[in-house]
């Protein structure tokens, strides 16, 4: 029978238990509290506590739009999010060209693989 | 016999009869009043959802049921006076069927309580809340149906009441566009699967899965075999939505509301138990299932990436999540396709059951969390009335619930521990790991990005100045993400429940392609 309140999962090569993950959790924010509390007191007011985006300062009403986040992922990957733009084209056509290529592919794997178990 | 008695008898069949009579008759009884109706929708869906959870109940207590119908008993499979061939349609359930029928059901009923107040003020209810409940019967269909021809016709109500959902707000045309889309990429699969069928029964004389499956062993897999085989695996691979057949997946999630975005997630869920069953029940036992794997495999692994690094793209929160859901399904693909590539031999008992048991996890999590964030997606529009991330921020300074509904959404996708996506990733990479180390790189990869992605998402909607003066959204939408965030909590703290009662079952049960053909052929009693 199962015991709810073991809800350990083995897995092939160890185990995990939720329960002790939150316990680990919850010490590890009592220890950063801890660390916290024994923090620098003597911090200095005004700049320190300021936010800067990019090295200028921020007014509490700037937004950085979606289109902008994660700009240098995009730019370094431009060439492989070029090509897939060119096959997203949004033409019904492309669409079941991709299937019957697949249905072809998936043909031609079992002619050479074997078919047969 | 006794109410009770009929419903436990007639099961299978009241899951399906359930949503159809209530369907035809949502039409008729709106004419009363739309609260009238809604009573009326809830209680079916609740009934249905009832259904389900007995389904997986009698499959864990007492094996497979089989349902014919016209037999009498309702158990008769084969008739004396049948040749030995079960010759009417013959439902059978096993864990996979239960499980699917349950998360079918279960996203039914809380798409429908989201629409209470979400399609509240609009046009034509009474055929939108009909489609929604078709679109249940749909699912359910294909989840307990043991005949294929039976399969084809729910796949095909599956198909045309999400299409016409989808176009259910017209959306300057786009909406109609992306319906007349995916309408178009599903009737051509369903003549693909037509097509199969007919080979099959030229071949076999029977519609009926264990036969066919029976027979095929018996006579050996032929080139004809073969072609109807790759007929359904990839037709139903891009009814689910796997890369590089995917595209429709954007255009329908994009435009379709929230909660029929996340109802058409599941009916996809479905196509993914149909590719699951047609290769390890119909083709399982003579077809080579070490190729038709590492083909699950491949597709798997495109459609993480692909998905995953497509969504990173997005600045339409809708269709973000759409390709998301593409991503997702590569992990299910990729978990039980490990599972069936190591099948009969001695790594499937070392990690294919286990990655099998993860890719089916993933499924139910998927579900849970995959439907939260289409629901907080779909709040997100309600209140603002663009699905532009770019003209969204400060959401959370007034619609805070729907923030921690996103975030729990978020963080599950994302696989951080403790919420159930952790889980299912955790199986999925341990066991993928052992056939192929790349395999579950990919898959660690891919998870960063989705965190990375819903982490912009988060941004650019909720954080930040506030820029829109809205409210909360109404209750009936708050308890249908609350409902999904209750277990998407509860299966990541005690996934033992899950994995005991939904999963493992569901796993051996497609694992035992002969126990499913024995229970049918050998009487179904």
């Amino acid at each position: 029978m199962m015991n709810p309140f073991n809800p350990s999962i083995s897995t092939p090569s160890g185990i995990w238990n939720p329960l002790v993950w939150i316990l680990v959790f919850l010490l590890s924010l009592l220890i950063a509290y801890v660390i916290y509390l024994k923090g620098e007191k003597q911090r200095k007011k005004g700049m320190q506590e300021e936010i800067f985006l990019s090295g200028n300062k921020a007014d509490g009403n700037t937004h950085i739009k979606a289109s902008n986040i994660g700009w240098g992922y995009l730019e370094a990957m431009k060439g492989y999010y070029k090509l897939m733009r060119d096959i997203h084209t949004g033409i019904i056509n492309d669409y079941v060209g991709w299937f019957l290529g697949v249905l072809a592919t998936m043909l031609l794997i079992f002619l050479f693989w074997g078919g047969v178990r | 016999m006794s109410v009770w008695d009929f419903i436990i008898t007639n099961a299978p069949a009241l899951a399906i009869a359930v949503p159809l009579l209530g369907a035809f008759l949502t039409p008729l009884i709106y004419r009363a009043g739309r609260k009238t109706a809604l009573i009326w929708v809830l209680s079916v869906l609740g009934f249905t959802e009832f259904l389900a959870l007995l389904l997986v109940y009698l499959v864990n207590t007492y094996g497979i049921q089989v349902y014919v119908f016209g037999g009498n008993p309702s158990t008769l499979a084969i008739p004396p006076d049948s040749g030995g061939i079960p010759i009417r349609i013959i439902f059978t359930v096993d864990g996979m069927s239960a499980f699917t029928a349950l998360i079918s059901s279960t996203i039914g009923l809380v798409a429908g309580i989201y629409s209470v107040a979400s399609e509240k003020g609009r046009g034509a209810q009474d055929k939108f809340f009909a489609l929604l409940l078709l679109l249940v019967v749909g699912m359910m269909g294909m989840a307990l149906t043991g005949d294929l021809f039976n399969f084809f016709v729910f796949l095909e109500i599956n198909s045309l009441s999400a299409a016409a959902l989808v176009s259910y707000r017209i959306h300057g045309g786009k909406a109609v566009e992306a319906a007349f889309k995916y309408a178009v990429v599903s009737s051509i699969g369903a003549l693909m699967i037509l097509f199969a069928i007919a080979i099959l029964y030229g071949e076999y004389d029977a519609l009926n899965m264990a036969m066919i499956a029976e027979r095929m062993y018996q006579t050996g897999f032929s080139a004809m075999d073969m072609i109807a085989m790759a007929l359904i695996v990839v037709t139903l691979a891009m009814k689910c939505g796997a890369v590089p057949m995917h595209y429709w997946v954007p255009d329908g999630y994009g435009e379709a509301p929230g909660e029929i975005s996340a109802m058409i997630m599941v009916a996809s869920q479905a196509s993914l138990y149909g590719l699951f069953r047609m290769c390890f029940t119909v083709f399982g036992l003579s077809a080579n299932t070490h190729s038709l794997g590492w083909f699950l495999i491949i597709l798997g692994l495109l459609s993480m990436f692909i998905g995953v690094t497509m969504a990173f793209l997005q600045h339409d929160i809708k269709r973000l999540m759409a390709y998301h859901s593409v991503s997702q399904t590569g992990y299910m693909l990729l978990g039980v396709g490990v599972g069936l590539a190591t099948l009969g031999t001695s790594a499937f008992n070392q990690y294919g059951l286990f990655a099998m048991e993860g890719g089916i996890f993933h499924i139910l999590n998927n579900m849970l969390y995959k439907g939260l964030l289409f629901l907080t997606a779909g709040a997100i529009i309600y209140r603002v009335g663009t699905s532009d991330l770019n003209k969204m921020g400060g959401l959370a300074h007034t619609m805070k619930f729907t923030a921690i509904f996103y975030l729990i959404g978020a963080l599950a996708i994302a696989g951080i521990p403790p919420f159930n996506g952790f889980v299912s990733k955790l199986m999925i990479y341990e066991s993928v790991y052992q056939l192929n180390p790349f395999l579950a790189v990919v898959a660690a990869i891919v998870s960063m990005l989705t965190l990375a992605s819903f982490l912009k998402v988060f941004h650019s909607a909720f954080m930040g100045p506030k820029l829109y003066n809205v409210k909360e959204v109404p209750k009936s939408m708050l308890i249908a993400m609350g409902i999904l965030s209750f277990f998407i909590v509860l299966f990541g703290i005690f996934p033992n429940i899950a994995m005991t009662y939904l999963v493992a079952p569901a796993a051996h049960a497609l694992a035992d392609p002969v126990g499913y053909i024995t229970r049918v052929l050998g009487g179904g009693a």
